[in-house]
């Protein structure tokens, strides 16, 4: 099981993740991602992409 | 500040000559020797992790060839325990410094401080003695987030005075970065020269007759920290232990908790980097942790975006309920952030400040719930000590 980080010195929170992904990322009131949740496989290439995606490189997935 | 009792910490000996006098020369123990002295007692990281001083120094043996910080930046305004040892006797952080390095075999050693006094002092020090070697001093802004370990490293490189994500005991970079604090340092100074320390330093403030910095020993209670420092000013309601990263504790809770790491977490305090602040019964609860949280959200290091929007956030609508006029569903919003801003940034910072919130929202429920309508009246005061 993997989970999403976000490394928050470099998030600039467009939000993109949490469209890509709005099974596993909120945004919070600001705008910012909420993760933290174990993303389950079914949804894991979903995640990958996100990642990928991340204009920041602020996204990551850790196993 | 005042030193208000010295045990064998915090035992005058400013002079290089003086500390000859007092503690001798630095003993000459083996890598392997220092780290079984380290072993042998469980001092806790001083700075206020708490994290045991001897796994941090294994893991940097391992390693080798990296840097050692000695850290006298620890930044907390309300804070004072550094300022005294360095004043009292800087050479045992040294001598603390050197035995860390000597023990993990440090390719680069360093002692970090706030820019102006704090820095020339240590120079000063430093000139006084022949066995440093290269100890270079880092000079850091006077910012509360410049003294975290991983914003040491950063300036240390060349980089900002900006934290960095990691989640190690030991700051990231290509080589192990061992970031001590100065009273560590000064407890493996003693540890090395056969002496035990069961002893901690601790800054009492607030509304007590004779604030300043005592050295307690383990079972000393906040209500014999309280006596030490001359007793109460007047009357008082809370106390805020663990100094602006702490936790409110009303004070008959707190007053028969001893100052230990473990005391203060079972009573749901925390011991933080030692700090005992007193509010009068006289002063707003709300206000003064208004002014407090303020002074975090301004201090944010403005890059994690949680940090940056939460901490500005939760301070104005705190500032709103303290004068009366508190946005809607003041309180569940204010949780709702806290909770929301812990753990979502680069350093502990935001952590540090949405627990000074959520016990602020407990010991001060009735004020809470009074203030949803009028203000008290009351002032914040300058108790905290929060600077302007
Ligand atoms: S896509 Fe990347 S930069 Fe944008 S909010 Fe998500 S983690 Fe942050
Ligand atoms: S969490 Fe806050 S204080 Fe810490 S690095 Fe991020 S913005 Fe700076």
């Amino acid at each position: 099981m993997s989970r999403l980080v976000v490394d928050w010195g470099r998030c600039d929170g467009h939000g993109l993740c949490g469209v890509l992904l709005p099974e596993l990322v909120d945004l919070d009131d600001w705008g910012f991602p909420v993760v933290g949740v174990d993303v389950p496989d079914d949804l894991h290439p979903a995640a990958k992409t996100a990642v990928r995606s991340c204009p920041a490189l602020a996204l990551r997935l850790h196993s | 500040m005042t030193t208000l009792t010295a045990g064998r910490l915090l035992a005058p000996a400013p002079h290089w000559s003086d500390h000859i006098t007092r503690h001798g020369l630095l003993p000459s123990l083996t890598a392997a020797q220092l780290l079984d002295a380290a072993d042998a007692v469980d001092v806790g990281g001083r700075g206020g992790g708490g994290f045991p001083l001897s796994r941090k120094l294994r893991a940097a043996a391992e390693h080798g060839r990296g840097t050692v910080i000695g850290n006298c930046a620890e930044g907390e305004p309300a804070s004072h325990k550094d300022d005294a040892l360095l004043d009292a006797t800087p050479h045992l952080v040294i001598d603390g410094l050197l035995l860390a390095a000597r023990a993990t075999n440090a390719r680069r050693v360093v002692l970090a401080a706030h820019e102006g006094t704090a820095a020339r002092r240590l120079r000063s020090a430093l000139g006084q003695r022949d066995d440093v070697g290269r100890v270079e001093v880092l000079e850091l802004p006077h910012r509360y987030v410049a003294g975290e370990a991983s914003a040491l490293v950063r300036a240390l490189n060349g980089g900002p005075s900006l934290p960095q994500q990691r989640r190690a005991p030991l700051a990231t970079g290509r080589r192990p970065h061992l970031v001590q604090n100065a009273e560590t340092l000064a407890c493996l100074a003693l540890l090395a020269r056969g002496h035990r320390v069961d002893t901690s330093l601790v800054t009492m403030g607030g509304a007590v007759v004779q604030p300043g910095v005592l050295e307690v020993g383990g079972g000393t209670t906040v209500r014999e920290a309280v006596r030490q420092a001359g007793g109460y000013l007047e009357p008082v309601q809370a106390m805020l232990v663990g100094g602006y990263f702490g936790r409110w504790l009303a004070a008959d809770l707190a007053l028969d908790a001893p100052l230990t790491l473990e005391g203060m977490r079972a009573v749901g305090g925390s011991l933080g980097a030692g700090i005992v602040l007193a509010l009068p019964s006289s002063a707003c609860g709300l206000a003064a942790t208004a002014e407090v949280l303020r002074y975090l959200a301004d201090q944010s290091a403005r890059q994690c975006g949680p940090c940056l929007n939460g901490l500005p956030a939760m301070a104005s609508a705190l500032e709103r309920l303290a004068a009366g006029d508190p946005p809607p569903d003041v309180a569940a919003q204010l949780e709702r952030w806290a909770d929301l801003v812990r753990g979502r940034g680069a350093c502990a910072h935001p952590d540090g400040a949405a627990a000074l919130l959520t016990s602020a929202l407990q010991v001060f429920a009735t004020d809470v719930e009074q203030h949803l309508t009028r203000p008290c009246g009351r002032p914040a005061g300058r108790w905290l000590e929060v600077p302007r």
